[in-house]
Order: structure tokens, then sequence, then C-alpha cells
């Protein structure tokens, strides 16, 4: 028996606004606990929200980013629940009116496109955080978070495959971050993701019985755990059992999911006009204003750095992945390097460079114009390939000007043919061995003589010339 | 018709995180479902194609722009906390 | 007469000419606190170390500063549901019972600008949840003209503090008649402002949507003149209106000519007691020989609006009084050992009965599948109660009619039948879901008891309410009648 699968995702994003969405606390992460509180945010008798006009504008911009219908008329209602994070016991949050429904994003997956459907977007204040402290049975509660600006942006069930899950996320990630309405940082919690999924029989309308899973901290976590509970509810089925509408957690250590609580219902939050707000009325020219922010976004720069830099579909998809990535090329090429090998350095040496240590183009030292310069020594010939390598490291680490780094540790490649014929006639003469392999066809010791050269050299000379001057002294 | 029952009242007051004894749901059985009753005086009216009114103002787009102001010390902000540690209100587990 | 029972204008001249001192002013507040409170009981807290170092900086001061606030030195009682920074903050709740607050109502703000003195903080029905002052967590505040009757709720001590001279004004809250009933039993002037006239900042929420903070006074002048200084815009409440604010005292002109007066027949029909009635006809007579005119009207859905109210507070209630869960501050139930029962125990001992009583019924109204048949249904009749109001004042400057059904009643004779209890609010809640301003003053008395006659004008027309209730007041005089204690 074949199953369909149906995944449906709910990302929060915080919005990076400076203060929260309710009072006029910074938002910024890391401070100490409970420094960033004020009577509005911890939820003291008698206080009222003011709305932070900043933070309904980005909501705007993601929901118009995400191709969705702007709400004439929103407003806001009470979500009602109990939790020590939770400074109100209830949750400002929007219910039957959210600011924006109906949108799409268009992914694409080994080589074939999807659109998926957005059901809408609503904004929420977040909550702060708990630490639990096992040995002594309690827990602590830090309320900086509360109150942070959140968007809510749940997909339609048009997910048939982690795969797609995955590349739902990257490419929202990568919208939101080009509208530059949030960070996007799963680590410090400013993007989270919740994930329903169900399995069908192949072909069958109606939708079997989903479970939600939570603490899913990365995107690859988001795509091991779909992979996994897809397989789970496979084998449930396939084996005569029910699956149970469920809140499961991926446990990254055990790579699994396990049950967190079974659902009985649906949770009775008791919402309601939040009474201490009024509504919100978004006119077409608030919209177009907006709207008129909106930089241009991944898949647009994508097509223009195919046509305008004559790049493959594939490297334009890589470099515009992110909004850092795409502007740090854009960056190299306004500095007058060659757009390909700009492309291949960002895509092989940077890319590698950051995954291996876990970092961010901005925590580097390079720069555009550092890499700029790089590739047009290397285009002029004035360093080899091999070279540039060693100056790369450099500029990734401490940075600086290639040129100087290459005058100061003489690394400049040796172009003149009269030394480097002088170093080819000294290595020759050392193998007459490799030269008698050569004769006998033996292609191979050429490349071992080129290597005794740039041993001599300290990897200086330049390979092309080095080859053929090679060849030129044996078949002299 | 009994418009409450007890076992609606005791969900009622979980959900309003209220303990309450036996004999108290016995009496707030009774007094919701009199109040109810007095409620369900409403259903005489016809409001099919009434609007229902939130705010009797019509105040709408109350902003406020998006600047830091200080917040508490620490130490006024957790001056009431009936528990704390760290710097952070305790409660008692979360975890079940 | 104590000094306290005198208009502002009296002592404001005695000050400015020397013959009164501020801190003389806040020494008659505490004696006459000292030598009649165990009776009244209209104080929760005082806050008398600070209220004297300020006076006496006050007299220091004196003649040495051109102007000075309109508020300048008067000794004013606080209901506890308004937040003062600094000064335990209770709601007459045992939850509150250590609250000490870190931030200040905004009506604070503008009695500190208007220089005025805060004595003590106010009694009152736990969380404002009441008409009798019997659901104080501490102690029931009794009615200055006979302490075996209750002062009426729930802004029962800020009523009974100024009837029986303890201070020169309060501020009481109205959610459905919180300050005018409690007025019209204890003989003093109390307004319900327009909603969004003055700043519920600091005000601990009972139902968001029909809490207005206002004056509880001996005079309509005196009421007039505090007005002034706590109402306006605050860009701190989203709810608070950006309508300018008049100059009150400039509409205390004693003209009521060609006045149009509409008196609800609903305001005078069964269950409201004859003596209130006549007091009322009586009124009216008064407005009559000064010029103005009355007719009856109807106000046809009157009589769902406690209905109505009770659905939409109790549920917007039991949202707002779900912050007090014993996490961040007030009184946590120590022996409890997991989360829900820390929640579950805290709350029970902590919350009186009523309170856990629309609690129950406001989380019930909001519960899934009832939304629509009780808390939707309220807002739609609320809509139509609105509209009533809405086509009346259209046609009429004010509407007329008693406070409440009867004068205050015995301390616990309605105690254990809350429907019975709701009854009195039956002629101030209307006004509250209509969102439209209101007051209620003295006119006469039944049985030793006082009577209030209300009058209700349009939105933001505060101005058109106190030129009516002065004309009457100055005309009729009942103001002057005081209490012994």
């Amino acid at each position: 028996m074949k199953f369909d699968t149906v995944i449906g995702l709910e990302v929060h994003a915080e919005l990076k606004t400076d203060t929260k969405i309710f009072c006029n606390c910074s938002t910024e992460f890391g401070a100490p606990a409970n420094t960033h509180t004020c009577p509005v945010c911890l939820g003291h008798p008698g206080v009222l929200p003011v709305l932070n006009q900043r933070a309904v504008e980005y909501a705007m911009k993601a929901s118009l980013a995400l191709n969705c219908e702007i709400a004439g008329e929103t407003k806001f209602d009470r979500k009602n629940y109990f939790y020590p994070d939770s400074p109100k016991a209830y949750q400002i949050s929007q219910f039957d009116k959210p600011i924006g429904e109906n949108g799409s994003l268009e992914i694409e997956v080994d080589g074939y496109k999807k659109n998926i459907g957005i059901t809408r977007i609503h904004m929420e204040e977040d909550a702060g955080k708990l630490t639990h402290d096992e040995y002594d049975d309690h827990s602590l509660v830090d309320f900086n978070r509360v109150g942070t600006p959140l968007i809510e942006i749940v997909s339609e069930p048009d997910i048939e495959t982690p795969e797609e899950a995955y590349a739902y996320l990257e490419k929202l990630k990568a919208v939101l971050q080009y509208t530059e309405v949030s960070d996007c940082k799963m680590e410090e919690g400013s993007l989270r993701c919740d994930a329903n999924i169900s399995l069908k029989p192949a072909g069958q309308e109606e939708f079997g019985t989903k479970t939600e899973l939570k603490n899913l901290n990365s995107f690859t976590n988001v795509h091991k755990g779909l992979a996994y509970e897809e397989k789970r509810q496979e084998q449930e089925l396939l084996s005569g059992g029910d699956i149970l509408q469920e809140t499961r957690r991926w446990d990254d250590a055990k790579k699994e999911t396990t049950l967190m609580r079974v659902k009985e219902g649906s949770d009775d939050y008791r919402y309601f006009p939040e009474p201490d707000l009024v509504s919100l009325h978004i006119n077409e020219d608030w919209k177009n204003d907006i709207k008129a922010t909106i930089p241009e976004l991944p898949d647009a720069r994508r097509e223009r750095y195919m046509e305008e830099f004559d790049l493959p579909a594939y490297d334009a998809g890589v470099l515009t992945q992110s909004k850092n990535m795409a502007d740090f090329f854009q960056e190299t090429i306004n500095e007058g390097a060659d757009a390909k090998q700009s492309a291949n350095w960002l895509m092989g040496d940077v890319n590698g460079y950051l995954n291996s240590n876990d970092m961010e183009l901005a925590d580097t030292e390079l720069t555009p114009s550092s890499l700029a310069k790089l590739v047009t020594l290397i285009d002029k010939g004035t360093i080899s390939s091999k070279i540039a390598k060693t100056v790369f490291t450099d500029l990734m680490e401490q940075g600086g000007d290639p040129e100087q780094i290459v005058q100061d540790k003489g690394l400049v490649q040796i172009s003149d043919e009269g030394e480097l014929k002088q170093i080819v006639d000294k290595v020759l003469e050392n193998n007459p061995q490799s030269i008698e392999d050569y004769k006998n066809g033996k292609d191979k010791a050429i490349g071992f003589l080129v290597g005794q050269v740039m041993k001599e050299t300290k990897g200086k000379a330049n390979p092309q010339m080095v080859n053929q001057l090679i060849v030129d002294g044996m078949n002299a | 018709m009994e418009r409450i029952t007890k076992d609606q009242v005791k969900h009622v007051a979980h959900l309003a995180r209220l303990s309450i004894t036996e004999e108290e749901v016995d009496t707030f059985t009774e007094q919701l479902d009199n109040i109810i009753e007095f409620a369900e005086q409403l259903n005489e009216l016809d409001t099919e194609d009434v609007e229902p009114t939130t705010h009797v103002l019509d105040i709408h787009n109350v902003l406020r722009k998006d600047e830091q102001r200080p917040s508490l010390d620490r130490e006024d902000a957790l001056k009431n906390a009936p528990d704390q540690e760290d710097g952070q209100v305790k409660v008692p587990s979360v975890l079940e | 007469m104590s000094i306290l029972e005198e208009s502002f204008s009296e002592i404001h001249k005695k000050l400015h000419n020397k013959e009164l001192k501020v801190s003389e002013l806040v020494d008659a507040s505490f004696s006459r606190i000292n030598e009649v409170d165990d009776k009244v009981q209209a104080f929760l807290s005082l806050n008398e170390e600070a209220a004297r170092n300020q006076a006496a900086k006050m007299d220091e001061a004196l003649g040495t500063e051109d102007t000075r606030g309109l508020l300048f030195g008067l000794p004013s009682g606080i209901k506890d549901n308004i937040v003062t920074n600094g000064l335990r903050t209770t709601a007459a709740s045992q939850l509150l019972a250590n609250f000490d607050p870190v931030h200040n109502a905004t009506v604070m703000d503008g009695l500190e600008k208007a220089e005025a003195l805060t004595i003590g903080k106010l009694n009152m029905d736990e969380f404002a949840m009441g008409s009798s002052n019997e659901n104080s967590g501490f102690y029931s505040t009794r009615n200055p003209w006979n302490t075996d009757y209750v002062p009426g709720g729930s802004s029962g001590g800020a009523a009974a503090s100024v009837a029986a001279g303890e201070v020169s004004f309060s501020l009481g809250s109205d959610t459905g008649g919180s300050i005018r009933q409690p007025a019209s039993y204890c003989g003093v002037v109390g307004l319900k402002p327009t909603y969004g006239r003055v700043s519920r900042y600091g005000l601990i929420a009972f139902a968001s949507s029909l809490d207005q903070i206002g004056p509880l006074t001996n005079t309509v002048e005196d009421n007039a003149l505090v007005l002034g200084q706590i109402a306006g815009h605050d860009r701190r409440d989203s709810t608070s209106a950006d309508v300018g604010v008049s100059d009150y005292l400039s509409s205390l002109t004693g003209d009521v000519k060609g006045m149009k007066i509409a008196v609800p027949k609903e305001y005078l029909g069964e269950g409201v007691h004859e003596d209130v009635r006549n007091r009322v006809l009586e009124a009216l007579r008064v407005l009559e020989q000064q010029g103005a005119e009355w007719e009856e009207v109807s106000l046809p859905h009157s009589q769902y609006a406690v209905a109505a109210y009770y659905l939409l507070a109790s549920s917007e209630a039991s949202a707002n009084l779900a912050r007090f869960d014993g996490v961040r501050y007030g009184v946590r139930a120590s022996e409890a050992d997991n989360l829900i029962d820390m929640y579950k125990e805290t709350r029970s001992q902590g919350f009186g009965d009523e309170v856990k009583r629309r609690i129950m019924l406001g989380t019930f109204a909001l519960s899934s599948g009832y939304y629509d048949a009780y808390y939707k249904k309220a807002q739609k009749v609320r809509t139509l109660i609105k509209q009533d109001f809405d086509q009346i004042l259209e046609k009429y400057d004010v509407i007329v009619g008693p406070t409440a059904p009867t004068t205050a009643f015995k301390i616990g004779e309605k105690v254990n039948d809350p429907l019975t209890m709701y009854a009195n609010d039956i002629l101030t809640i209307p006004v509250n879901l209509a969102g439209v301003p209101a007051i209620s003053v003295p006119c006469g008395f039944s049985e030793g008891l006082p009577v209030g006659l209300q009058i209700i004008s349009r939105p933001f027309e505060e101005s058109t309410v106190y030129r009516a209730a002065h004309a009457y007041e100055q005309a009729a005089g009942h103001h002057k009648a005081k209490p012994e204690l």
C-alpha cells in the first residue's frame, strides 16, 4: 500500500524592531535576565498595551512579500492560557482577522518548481524564557523576551515531502531576510518551526490523523524529524495501527520523535477581541507605502544574476539564497572582479570556510573589496590559484589588502621566462631518470618535474609556463 | 433543563485555574445556572442583522513609534515576586 | 462642619489668605479618619508620612510660588484599584495584600501635577465586583448615614470617605455603576465620564470596555474641577480619546433654560421604590422651574442591559484577572508543590466568592461552543442599547432618572443572592454599555438615607451633565446635608 504525505508548517519569526510590540522595552537578544522588562510586559495590574507601528509594518511587509492579501481591517484577540512565561495569562494574538491571508511561496526541489500556499500570517507577542532545574524540581522565568513581536506564518498542507519542507523553510527564511523584517536566527530562537504531518492512502481525498512535531531547532532537524515521522506513521499504518492526534518532540540525540502529549479535542483558548486595543484600518496608501519598501526578492535577484552575469542557474541560486551572500557577491562585482570567478570563490572556498567554522559572512574579516582584489590578482596572473588559497585564509581571519599581503610575503608569481628556464634546466639536469621515463611514454614524469620546480620556487612559479618549459626542455 | 452541569462547572474551574470543593461545585452550579437562565432572556431579541460592539468609540490605528525607553531595574522588576533565584522568577517545575 | 466638607474654592480662599495651612488640612483629614474610620472603614491603607511631609513642603513654598495646581493641598482618597507607585495597592483582594507597585496610574500623575495630596487607599468590592462593598477581601465599608447599611459599591470607600468628611474628594471607578450607585447611597456627587475620557492606564482592569475612573465630591463644582485634572488623551491607553478637555467650570452657569430632558419610563417603573420615584419627580420639577423641559421617553432595551452586562463584564474579567497567578507578584499559596496546584491554590485562596463566580461565568461564556450564544449575543445587544441612547440623545440634551432603584440596603441583606444584588445596577449599567457620561447628585432622602439623581448626556458632553447637575444642586441644596457620625 502506498501513502501520500501531507505536511503543513507553522513558522514563528521574531520581527527585528527595536522595541517590543506593546511596550518600549528593548528586544535585544542576550541581555541579563529580567533587565528588559517594564510593568507593561510583566503584566502588572492596570497596565495597557500600545501597538508598535513598525511591528505592524514589518508584518505587512512580510505578508506582501509572501503574496498575501492584506486585511483592510484587522484587530487583535486574547488567547487565554496559563503558563509562567505568559505574564497576563493570555497572549495578544490575532484570531479571525489576520493581517495577511492567501499567500504563496514558490519552491524548487530537484529541478521541479512548486507553489506552497500560505494560509495566513498573523501578529502576536512572544512569551518569556523558561529554564528547568531538574535536580531541584523548579523552573525559572526570564521575561526579557516577553512581548517581542512575532509573525506566525501558517502554510497550507501543500508540502508532500521532507525535502519540500526544507526547501520551503530555506525560501521563507530568504524572503524574511531580504525584506529585513527578521534575523531568522534559529539558534537565537528568532525563527521557530512546528510541523504537522499526516499520511493518507495514495490518491485519497480525506486527510489522515496528523501529529504535530516540536523542538525542531534547525532546518535539518525539521527534515530529519519529518522523515522519521513519515516512516513511523507508515509502519504504524501498515501494521494495522492507528495514528493518534498527538504532539511529538524531536529528540536530536536519539534521532527519533517521542510522545509529548496526546491531544484531547482542541484546546479551548477562549479567544475574544482584545478590548485594550483598537482595530487597525489599512488603506491602499499605507499598503503601497510598505510595498515600495520591499527590495528585490531572491527569485528576482537570481534571474537577474543569471542574465546580467551569465551565471548558471545553480550558481545564481546558491548566491541568492541568503541576502548577505547575494549582497556580498554584488558588491564584489561592483569592485570590478570577474563574476564567474567571484561566484566560484564564494560558493567554494568562502562557503566551505563558513560551514566548517560554523560562521556567517559578517563574522569574518573578508570584504567585497578584498575578495575582488584577490580574484583580480589571479586573473592578471600575479599570483597562482594555489598561492591565492593561502592569501584567502589570511583575508578571512586577519583581513587586509591582498596586494599588500602578496607583496609582504613575496608571493608574486614568477612569470619571467629567463628566470624560470634557469630553474627548469637545473631540475632537468638533476633528474635524468625522469627524462628517460618521459621519453618511454610515462607522461606522469612531467608532474613530478613540475613539482620539483614548485619546490624550488616555493610554489610561486607560473604553472603553465613551467609545464611548457619542461616539455620543451625534454624534447630539445 | 440544566443549563450548566456539575462537570461543566468543574471543567470551567479548571480552565480558570480555580480549585473548588464539591460543596462549591454544587453552589456554583446552582448560581451559574440561575445567572445563565437570566442571561437567556437575551434570546428574546432578534440580533441577526446587528453588529456586535467591542468598542463604543470609533477609534482605530492607535500606534506608537518604535523607540526605546528605559526598562525597570531588575530589582524593581522582581520586587514583588513571591520567589526568585539568580535574577529570575522561581516557580514550581513546568515539567510534569 | 469639617473643613473637608467645604468646597475647594472656600479652602483655596483660606489657604490664599493664610487662614489655613496645607498641613492643617492634612491634619484635619487624619484626625477625622482617626475619629470615624473605625466605624466607616473606608480606608485600606494610609499614606500618612508622605502626605504630611508633602504638606509641610507645600506650606514652606506657600507664597513663594505664583502658580498653584488647581487641586493644591486638597486631601484625596484613591480607590484601591488605582495603582499608586510605592503605595500598597490591593484592589481589596487578599491575593494582592502585599502588592507594592512600581508604576503609577496616569490619573495619579494628573493629581500630582494639580498638587493634590494622597491620604490613602480606599476600600471597595474586590476587583470592583459588587454593589455593596461586602465583597471586599478585607472588611466592609459602612454607610456614614447609617452604619448598619451598605455604602454601595464597588467604590464604597470612595463615596463613604467623602460623605464622612475624611477627604476633600476621592477617585473611584465605574464599570456598571460603581461610582454613581455608592455616590447615590452616600449622598455625594459622583461622575462616570465618557468611555475614553479618562485614561485607564493604572486602573486594575475589571471589564476593559466599560471601566472608567471618575471623581466623587461634595459638590458638582468640585467634581468638575477634579475631572479637569484627570481627563485627557493618554498615549499609554489606546482607548483614550484624542478629544480636547472642555473648561468644565465655565459650564456651571446655572442656566438650564430650554434644556431638553428625556425621562425614560423604564427608569421610573416597576422595581423603583416609591420614595425614590418621588424624589426624582421633585427634582424634575426643580429643573422645570428653572426653565428646562422634560418628556417621557423609552429606552426599550433597558431590561436586557443587566444580562448583557454580566456576560460581557464577566468575560472580560475572566481574562483580566488571569494575571493574578502568583508568579510575578501577589500572595502565592505556599503549600502547592506543582505548577497547576500553585495556580489553583493561589487563586482559590486569594479570590473571594463573587470574583470566582464572575470568573467562572466569564470563562463559561467564552468557552468553545458557547461564545456565539452568550458573549457575541451580548455584544450585539450592547449595540441595540447604545442605539437607544444615541436616538434619544439626538433629540434631548440629557436623560434624567434615579441612579439606583432604592436607597442603601442593610449589610448582609442581599449577600447570598447574586441576582438580586445585580438588579441594583439596572439603572446605571446601560450607561456603561453605551459609553456615555453620567452623574449622580443628591436629591433628597428616604427614611434618612440619601437618594441620587442620575443625569446622562452625549459622549464627551460632561459639560452638559455638569451644567444640569449644578443648576439642580444649587437650586435644591441637598448637598448641604451631612451625616452625623
